[in-house]
């Protein structure tokens, strides 16, 4: 095949281009520009976007032999990822833009240009396996290595997209990827991995909110709709935070605290016990499926962010929407978070949370 | 995956660097088994003057320069970089009043940035005279603007032939404008030499830049030719070796292969024009009876009063240039887009938007620019694999138009 190898720069992705040449592919390299101003973004060791990460792809794809070029996809991706982000937070949301950019960016604009141009896939460096089944549809499985497994910021991609993708990584622990680096002379073998948001350049999500979005003044409130603190700004909360509430004083029982919601448009942050963080019944949206949606109540986990845990859940598809009953209750789940879908290994779809409460009974 | 050998490649992209030419590169490596700084006394340091001297004398006799008007430089963007900040300190320097540098705004980035720097550290008052829809200079604005305020003009820099387009620029009528005032003028002319007749002394300007690896030289070497009785400013303080003007070490093997490459450039001149004329004549008939909407930028009279020889810049329209490119580069063709940026990423190029182009036809065009060792062959290739290129390049270009 004929294929487009995306590569960020780090040790993973140059790996992926590496294994594909030696799978007998015709791979041409390219890395994607994503930031309008290269400096602004995060740096060297941590991001993805930087001139320096330019250049260590490119000097990934010389070691390996393949043509490179960069593609700028900075428009692409401020409208689809970063004016997203922006705008789910300004919602009280809280989105994932990892798993957006590769439903827009990676495995749409990127793809349906490697397809025009005559391209057959999109290789990446993403730790997950795919499989062909027995009905002959191409399947997203886990990551052998289960502490670096991608599967779930890969759970929006739809069987056309999967149909042109390849993972070379997923088999393969990571340490195992580092020293295959090591071994065919990539100099990126010992970058650190990549965390956190690439175009937030300091890591402060927060801050980075607050200068985009301004911030406004607002109240905490209790679950009884008592006042028992203000705050500057909704941004630097999430749903199940404890720490940095700045409460003066202390709840009745004397019990730490936790923020239940936030809520943007009246600014008010309510915050309660731990026990009152549980929610069994989320109700979902925008559903996308590998395959086929579901057609019976599914038995099966759920994964509500990357790197969470697996919780079993029995899932009900009703046309446009989806409900998650979890077995166990989960904490800190808030509204934007993607709940991906698996049936043992295999991504089955995902959704995305729209509300996330106590069930009254499962489904 | 071998890289292709230099054989199977068809080259369009002389105006980003040409190959060495036997003499040049047996002169070059002649040189660099030698010892000697051209600057000592003693014997060895006497040997490479010698060379030196030779070289600016082949240099001088074949572009119509004396010697002593020839300062070596690193390359065309010292060169320029030279001329334009040496020649607006001096020249302010005897007049504070004069202020003001006109030039094209089809200028080559090394004209461009530092006259841009000038004004934003200097003080300058930089004014871009405008092209015609052929990239051509606007004369009569050049005209209007030093009338405007004579005296308060310290410089005016019009590059000889454009390297993106090549379109010839009417340097002669410009020496006149502003000869008239006593101004001096420059000359960018890296893309001319080889390629169109050039004569330092006849052509009337001051000042004028030359490169050594767009003519079969090596890399790493150029001139400012100044005439003698021009003060200018050092931008580089050190030795002084080149007229006190210019410091550095002379690059000596480098220099000996740059005279050497412009001698056999400035014998074959008139040859190398016709022959890249014709052939590029035929690449561009040959490429639009394939694409029959391609459009030729620049001047469509090919004779070397109006356009270089060997350029052939056109536009696909519908696709995005870089993509056109990349697939091209697939089939061994190798061209260029005309501008890039540190990260690689295209920017629309300021000579078609100079031009009257918008961003999207200018983002849209492919250069194709043949040398002296460009063959029949090589436009066999492009005319074989453009029409599926171009083609699936506008696939793509559709796909990004669909988003917006």
């Amino acid at each position: 095949m004929r294929v487009i190898a995306a590569m960020s720069g780090g040790v993973d992705s140059a790996v992926a281009a590496a294994r594909a040449v030696e799978a007998g592919h015709d791979v041409t390299g390219v890395h994607l520009a994503l930031a309008k101003n290269a400096q602004s973004y995060r740096s060297g060791a941590r991001g993805c976007c930087t001139l320096e990460d330019s250049r260590d792809a490119r000097r990934a794809a010389d070691v390996i032999g393949i043509p490179f070029y960069v593609w700028d996809m900075a428009e692409r991706f401020h409208d689809d990822v970063v004016e997203d982000f922006l705008d789910e937070y300004a919602a009280g949301r809280t989105p994932n833009p990892c798993l957006r950019c590769n439903e827009r960016i990676k495995f749409e604009a990127v793809l349906e240009r490697a397809l025009a141009l005559g391209f057959d896939a999109v290789v990446t460096g993403h730790y997950a396996r795919l499989e062909t089944g027995p009905d002959g549809l191409v399947q997203l499985h886990r990551a052998v290595d289960a502490g670096k497994d991608q599967s779930y910021v890969l759970g929006v991609l739809t069987q056309d997209q999967l149909r042109h993708s390849l993972y070379p990584l997923g088999d393969t622990p990571k340490p195992r990827v580092r020293a295959e680096a090591e071994r065919r002379g990539l100099s990126v073998s010992a970058k650190p991995d990549s965390h956190d948001i690439c175009f937030i350049a300091d890591g402060d999500t927060a801050g980075f909110l607050r200068r985009r979005l301004g911030e406004t003044e607002g109240e905490i409130l209790d679950e009884a709709g008592q006042v028992v603190g203000s705050h500057d700004g909704t941004y630097g909360f999430t749903i199940g935070q404890r720490k940095g509430l700045r409460i003066g004083r202390p709840a009745a029982d004397g019990r730490p605290r936790y923020v239940l919601d936030i809520e943007p448009v009246t600014q008010r942050v309510t915050v309660g016990p731990r026990e009152a963080l549980d929610v069994d019944l989320l109700e979902a949206s925008q559903a996308r499926w590998c395959g086929a949606a579901p057609d019976a109540p599914l038995e099966c986990t759920v994964q509500l962010r990357a790197h969470g845990e697996e919780l079993p859940a029995r899932v009900v598809v009703e046309g446009q929407q989806v409900v998650v009953a979890l077995r166990e209750p989960a904490q800190g789940v808030a509204p934007g978070q993607a709940a991906v879908v698996y049936d043992g290994t295999r991504v089955v779809g995902s959704a995305t949370i729209d509300v996330a409460r106590r069930g009254a009974t499962m489904p | 995956m071998p890289a292709p050998t230099p054989a199977e490649v068809a080259y369009l992209d002389h105006a980003a660097t040409t190959p060495m030419v036997p003499e040049a590169l047996a002169t070059t490596t002649e040189l660099m088994h030698r010892l000697g700084n051209a600057s000592s006394l003693h014997a060895s340091g006497r040997e490479a003057r010698r060379v030196v001297e030779e070289s600016r004398e082949t240099l001088a006799s074949t572009v119509g320069a004396r010697p002593s008007d020839v300062i070596f430089t690193s390359g065309g963007t010292e060169s320029d970089n030279l001329a334009v900040k040496g020649l607006f300190w001096a020249r302010r320097a005897a007049d504070p009043r004069r202020r003001r540098i006109l030039a094209a705004a089809v200028e080559h980035h090394a004209v461009l940035d530092p006259l841009h720097w000038l004004a934003q550290h200097e003080d300058a008052e930089v004014e871009l005279v405008g092209v015609d829809r052929l990239g051509r200079l606007d004369v009569d604005a050049l005209r209007a603007a030093v009338e405007r305020d004579p005296e308060s003009v310290a410089a005016v820099t019009v590059m000889w032939a454009n390297n993106e387009v090549g379109t010839v620029q009417p340097v002669r009528q410009v020496v006149e404008v502003a000869a008239a005032h006593g101004i001096p003028v420059h000359t960018d002319a890296v893309q001319a030499l080889g390629q169109v007749p050039l004569d330092f002394a006849d052509s009337g300007v001051d000042a004028m830049t030359l490169s050594g690896h767009k003519v079969g030289g090596p890399v790493g070497v150029g001139a400012l030719l100044v005439r003698r009785e021009l003060d200018l400013v050092p931008v580089l303080h050190g030795g002084g070796q080149e007229r006190d003007v210019r410091s550095g070490t002379l690059n000596v093997p480098a220099i000996g292969g740059f005279a050497a490459a412009v001698e056999r450039a400035g014998a074959d001149q008139p040859d190398t024009a016709e022959t890249l004329a014709a052939l590029r004549d035929d690449l561009v008939a040959r490429v639009r009876a394939v694409v029959p909407d391609a459009v030729l930028n620049g001047d469509p009279r090919s004779d070397v009063e109006r356009r270089l020889p060997g350029n052939a810049h056109l536009t696909f329209p519908g696709c995005e240039g870089d993509l056109l490119l990349m697939l091209l580069d697939a089939h061994q063709v190798a061209c260029s887009t005309g501008s890039a940026c540190s990260a690689g990423v295209p920017r629309a190029s300021h000579v078609l938007l100079a031009m009257g182009r918008d961003e999207r036809s200018a983002r849209g065009s492919l250069r194709f620019s043949l040398g002296r060792s460009s063959t029949a062959h090589d436009v066999d290739r492009l005319v074989d694999v453009i029409g599926p290129a171009v083609e699936r390049a506008r696939a793509a270009g559709r796909l990004s138009r669909k988003e917006r």
